[in-house]
């Protein structure tokens, strides 16, 4: 396939806003994702390192967030 | 006169274009110098300026133009002027040593210089070894203190030299193949560089988040990782030069062969970074069992992307 950097730029983008709109009690709890269920054992196993991989994800993206997907739809306005 | 003249020449050189002018004034000139095309000779206000250092080094600033004329020339003789030439030289040399330190926080320069320190020995062996890996025996690293030694003295140590240029000349080759299907255009070579590039940002992501949720105690960062996905690059140069040289069939077995070499190579070169040591490691068989998995995904993983990255040149567009 011809992709391009900016295709991958823009897969990123999509990516982390799917994984950062999950809503904590309303989605993640009823399906045993969240993070009361995930334990701090030493060997945390795969679904642990996944939550907390969200969790984090979450925590530090959601600002930068905004403002790139508030600028990503500016350009796309202008350019198309 | 030679041996006086070529003693003096790193001093004498400096000012022998502006005291020829200045000659005629305050000091007498002891040879001709004619190292300097078209002198234009100054006015006599600047040469009593030039005249007065009469070895070593202008002290006031740095270099001061010596050719020709033009309205700046002044400038340069003003103390203060000067001053601030060697404060703005000093505030560049800091900008840069901060934009270096800076930059080390992110992508590890100094790091990169290790995969760089190759030499031919070591280039020609590794070539070897990816297109015939099945007689080596040994395949372990020595360290060097918590570091490995340089490429250079140890075959089995990853660099980026072989990735980075195998790179290149796959984006080259493919373009060859391109123009012999009479389909070459020059933004192919950038399009073909971006898809390559692309997919191999997908791969390290792939492997580094797959290193972090099995929880792996794996010493591999992530030039690590980049190293051993760019060995492909070897295979699929060879796969295409053999898809033009026998058309369908050769470009088959060039890659099945090179799959298979580069699949062995990687389960062997990454078994003893990956998997756990069994002496500092107290019967973890989770860990062992998801290290092969993942060893053994990212074996399987290079057939597939250099089928995927050198088919749709041969055959022209899958999709």
């Amino acid at each position: 396939m011809a992709f391009g950097l900016y295709s991958l730029l823009e897969a990123a983008i999509l990516c982390l806003n799917a994984i950062c709109i999950l809503h904590e009690e309303r989605f993640l709890a009823k399906i045993g994702w969240g993070t009361s269920q995930a334990g701090f054992g030493e060997d945390p196993g795969v679904k642990a390192q996944i939550l907390h991989l969200v969790r984090s994800i979450r925590t530090v993206m959601r600002i930068p967030l905004i403002g790139i997907n508030v600028a990503v739809i500016a350009l796309k306005l202008v350019f198309g | 006169m030679d041996t006086p003249s070529s003693f003096r020449q790193p001093g004498q050189k400096k000012r022998g274009k502006a005291s020829k002018g200045g000659g005629g004034g305050s000091r007498p000139q002891l040879f001709e110098d004619t190292s300097n095309s078209q002198p234009v000779p100054p006015p006599q206000g600047y040469g009593m300026n030039y005249g007065q250092p009469q070895y070593g080094y202008d002290p006031s600033g740095g270099y001061p133009p010596q050719q020709g004329q033009y309205p700046g020339q002044q400038f340069f003789q003003d103390p203060m002027a000067s001053m601030a030439m060697q404060y703005g030289t000093t505030l560049a040399d800091q900008g840069k040593d901060y934009v270096h330190k800076n930059l080390e926080k992110y992508v590890a320069t100094s790091k990169l210089k290790y995969y760089f320190a190759v030499d031919t020995a070591y280039v020609g062996k590794k070539l070897g070894l990816l297109i015939f890996p099945y007689t080596h025996s040994d395949w372990s690293i020595q360290y060097n203190q918590d570091d490995p030694i340089a490429p250079r003295y140890e075959i089995n140590a990853p660099d980026l030299y072989i990735p980075v240029m195998a790179f290149v000349t796959y984006i080259l080759v493919a373009g060859v193949v391109m123009g012999t299907q009479a389909r070459f255009t020059p933004e192919q070579l950038g399009i073909q560089a971006s898809t390559a590039l692309v997919w191999m940002i997908i791969e390290l992501l792939a492997t580094l988040f797959s290193l972090y949720i099995m929880n792996l105690n794996a010493n591999l960062n992530y030039t690590d990782c980049l190293a051993y996905s760019g060995y492909k690059f070897v295979g699929m140069i060879f796969s295409l030069l053999a898809g033009l040289a026998f058309q369908g069939t050769g470009y088959y077995i060039a890659l099945l062969w090179f799959g298979a070499a580069l699949s062995f190579f990687i389960v062997r070169t990454l078994r003893p970074k990956v998997l756990p040591h069994a002496t500092n490691d107290d019967g973890y068989t989770k860990g062992t069992k998801r290290s092969l998995y993942l060893i053994i995904s990212v074996a399987l993983a290079q057939p597939v992307l250099m089928w995927w990255l050198t088919s749709h040149i041969m055959f022209g567009r899958l999709f």
